[in-house]
């Protein structure tokens, strides 16, 4: 009988472990990932794209996706940036700065809607000033998009920070050494090195923001056709009690979390290390 | 550097120091009023319960799969190790719909649950299971990299020193993961306190009842009370930034210990 290492468990305990885990997993992830597509389906294939090709359906799509093709880009580029700024040089308050970056984390999504509404709202500080001049943020799009930028603003600056801080510098100083100007270094040397961290944070950015629920249901407004987003669209079915139209609708949002999931483990599979976090 | 803290201060901070000026246009006998009447307090018991019982079980369950995920190879390892992020990256109104089609009375397990007499859909324990869920995926992501750099020469000399594997499990190996632990904790409960789309649905929303402090908030909107909107939405925060105050303090300690 060969004798086990000493710092590993008999095989029984082994075996009880990982079934504890896979049945842990299964009920408590797994299970909900099945039931999006299995009540999707429920009343057959027509139904299911009946709900999507729906014009309310079609223009909450649209209107997610300019949400995102608006945030997304803004944050990407305020989140490189910003990781420049603290991993390239030392300043005072730049611990202080990277608590702020993160702190939409600690917002609930609802007061992260509520704050635009205090804002720019009918009796918001802004309100008036808005009315008088006839434009339209809350309960329109530029509300959602806003409160879109908010809640998905660090996830960029939250992948680039820790991987630019374990990188240094010393690649960027070597190639102003050899005459590279600021552009230069960034395009040649800096952003090759920090591709799929960028990757990464976009892809993450990008699935809060298509799929934020409650900053956007409290500056929405809910109206059909209008301001609603794909996962407002999906509650407002789901309150009618269409069920499967609304199932049907959540596969897409489904869908694309598993294409992010997907994308996470590629990432990890060609960097080698694993990218932890949010 | 401009752009990074003109970009931050517009779209972080002036919308929150709004909020808060808001809060404080009001005076201290009225910030008592809406923090202590009837309603607000059973949304906060339900809102701080329901988080922390959530937060502990994700805890309890968080150190099993992240156990068995870094310590024994076996197949589908990777496939789990990625599902473990689904809460992340589900978004969270579809999370709420496809919990409630599960737990209610005639879904896969509410279906079993009632015949025990249990109802878990429109009830808190409807709300404890959605905010296991969107809290879980926090402790094992904090636990992770702590496991994976813990070197086995510490149970080694446990061994050696005659300790039986569950005596070295509970003396050596878990003691050293006890502060990944409470972050993982307080991230997830953090979590769970802001938490709105996942919820609302399973959580019927009857004041009183199952009613959570973010849906509380948007009530209040719904019916123009935006200073008590703010009142409360400050209270919230004012939690979320000391905990994670004390998550930074916390993690600070432990670089300092390791170096």
């Amino acid at each position: 009988m060969s004798q086990r290492p000493v710092t590993t468990e008999s095989a029984p305990v082994r075996l009880l472990l990982i079934g504890a885990a896979i049945l842990v997993l299964s009920l408590f992830l797994l299970l909900p990932l099945a039931a999006v597509f299995v009540e999707a389906f429920r009343k057959g294939w027509e139904v299911f794209l009946a709900s999507l090709h729906d014009e309310a359906a079609l223009s909450a799509i649209k209107l997610t996706l300019i949400a995102a093709g608006i945030s997304v880009p803004l944050n990407t580029l305020f989140g490189v940036s910003a990781a420049w700024l603290v991993t390239k040089f030392r300043f005072k308050g730049r611990s202080l700065l990277v608590s702020l970056i993160d702190l939409p984390f600690a917002v609930s999504p609802v007061i992260a809607g509520l704050v635009w509404v205090l804002l720019f709202g009918a009796k918001g500080w802004f309100g008036p000033w808005l009315d008088a001049h006839d434009i339209k943020i809350i309960f329109a799009m530029p509300g959602i998009v806003i409160a879109t930028v908010f809640v998905t603003f660090p996830f960029v600056a939250r992948e680039l920070i820790p991987l630019m801080e374990t990188q240094g510098s010393d690649q960027e100083e070597a190639a102003v050494t050899l005459g590279a100007n600021g552009w230069h270094v960034f395009f040649r040397v800096t952003l090759p090195n920090i591709k799929w961290g960028l990757l990464y944070g976009v892809l993450l950015c990008n699935a809060r923001a298509m799929g934020e629920f409650g900053a956007v249901s409290v500056v929405s407004g809910h109206i059909r056709g209008e301001t609603n987003t794909l996962p407002l669209h999906v509650e407002v079915l789901y309150n009618e009690y269409q069920f499967s139209a609304a199932f049907a609708c959540a596969t897409l949002l489904a869908f694309l979390a598993l294409i992010t999931l997907g994308m996470k483990s590629a990432v990890e599979h060609f960097t080698g290390h694993s990218t932890k976090g949010h | 550097m401009g752009f990074s803290i003109t970009y931050l201060s517009l779209i972080i901070l002036i919308p929150l120091a709004a909020l808060f000026l808001k809060a404080a246009r009001l005076g201290a006998a009225q910030w008592w009023e809406i923090l202590t009447s009837e309603r607000m307090i059973a949304a906060a018991k339900l809102t701080f319960g329901a988080s922390a019982a959530a937060a502990a079980v994700s805890t309890v369950l968080g150190l099993l799969v992240t156990w068995v995920l870094v310590r024994y190879r076996f197949p589908g390892r990777r496939l789990l190790d990625a599902m473990v992020d689904l809460p992340f990256a589900l978004p969270t109104a579809v999370a709420g719909i496809t919990l409630t089609a599960i737990y209610a009375p005639n879904g896969w397990i509410g279906e079993t649950l009632a015949k025990w007499g249990i109802q878990a859909a429109y009830t808190p324990l409807g709300v404890f299971i959605a905010l296991t869920f969107i809290g879980f995926p926090f402790v094992v992501r904090t636990l992770q990299p702590v496991m994976e750099d813990f070197g086995s020469e510490y149970e080694e000399a446990a061994a050696t020193l005659g300790a039986g594997r569950w005596t070295v499990f509970r003396r050596v190996i878990f003691p050293m993961f006890i502060p990944a632990l409470i972050t993982g904790f307080t991230l997830a409960f953090a979590r769970a306190i802001g938490e709105y789309g996942s919820v609302i649905f399973i959580s019927g929303n009857l004041p009183m009842k199952t009613e959570i402090l973010p849906l509380l908030v948007v009530s209040q909107l719904e019916q123009f009370n935006y200073e008590a909107a703010a009142v409360i939405a400050a209270g919230m925060l004012i939690v979320s930034f000391v905990m994670l105050f004390l998550i930074n303090l916390l993690q600070r300690r432990l670089n300092w210990q390791n170096r």
